[in-house]
């Protein structure tokens, strides 16, 4: 089964540069032959800690609308608002919206300017399974204000 | 693979306005981790940028992952300095680029 294993990884991998395709084949055979041509995805608390470093969170202004239980976790429906006067001087800049059971932390970022009026948006999303779904804003002053929700999936939308 | 967006924009009364703008458009976005008939997996296809902009300023933008869902539902607000067109563009990974422009009234 290894042997088999290794060959069709070779095969497929004709065309990598010489290199990196040992470097490679250990990584893949390493984790239990699953991997697809998928980048690393980065895990959820590596993301938050991307976008919040070493800054305090304030667990305050930002609110998630979201089903409590989502049937069909193919889309689920959800909107984010963020309490800000979006005047020139003050606004909110960025909202990631993260979520901690997806197989990609990231589920969109939204990117707001003092143009936007309002720091509110709606759109849906692809939930995999029952987890939290977080809206990370960061405001124009530096300072990072977290939302969190958590949401029941019935059926989770992300195939495979 | 993406069609004609759906967009609906809210009616401003005077500038300085704050309308809603929905968009909708088609487009399968194909995750990545899904696997075909084949197993081998089917390569991502997803809208990965939209763009709203008014007079060559940008309004808003968003960066969708695999986690947004097939045919991208976005609605989001904006604030009319006067009359105009608002352009907004989607741009999926295999480069295609859709570009829809919607006359904003005042009054």
């Amino acid at each position: 089964m290894d042997q088999r294993l290794k060959l069709e990884v070779v095969d497929r991998r004709e065309f990598v540069v010489g290199g990196a395709a040992a470097a490679m084949l250990v990584a893949l055979l390493g984790r239990t032959g699953t991997a697809t041509a998928q980048d690393k995805q980065p895990t959820f608390d590596e993301a938050m800690k991307a976008i919040v470093g070493d800054k305090k969170a304030d667990e305050s202004q930002v609110d998630i609308k979201l089903p409590e239980i989502a049937e069909n976790g193919n889309t689920v429906p959800y909107s984010v608002t963020v309490e800000s006067p979006m005047s020139d001087d003050s606004y909110v800049k960025t909202v990631h919206v993260l979520s901690s059971g997806n197989p990609s932390p990231t589920i969109a970022t939204f990117h707001f300017t003092p143009m936007s009026g309002k720091a509110e948006i709606s759109s849906r999303m692809r939930l995999a399974k029952t987890q939290d779904i977080y809206a990370v804003a960061e405001l124009s002053d530096g300072s990072i204000h977290v939302g969190k929700r958590t949401v029941k999936v019935t059926i989770g939308g992300c195939g495979g | 693979m993406a069609s004609k967006p759906r967009i609906k924009a809210g009616k401003a009364k005077a500038a300085g306005d704050v309308i809603e703008v929905k968009t909708l458009i088609t487009h399968v976005m194909e995750t990545g981790f899904r696997k075909g008939k084949d197993g081998k997996p089917i390569p991502r296809n997803i809208i990965n940028t939209f763009t709203a902009t008014f007079g060559g300023k940008e309004v808003f933008k968003v960066d969708l992952s695999s986690g947004v869902s097939a045919n991208p539902y976005i609605a989001f607000y904006f604030k009319v300095p006067g009359p105009g067109d608002l352009e907004m563009t989607w741009v999926d990974d295999a480069g295609e680029k859709i570009v829809e422009k919607v006359p904003i009234a005042v009054g």
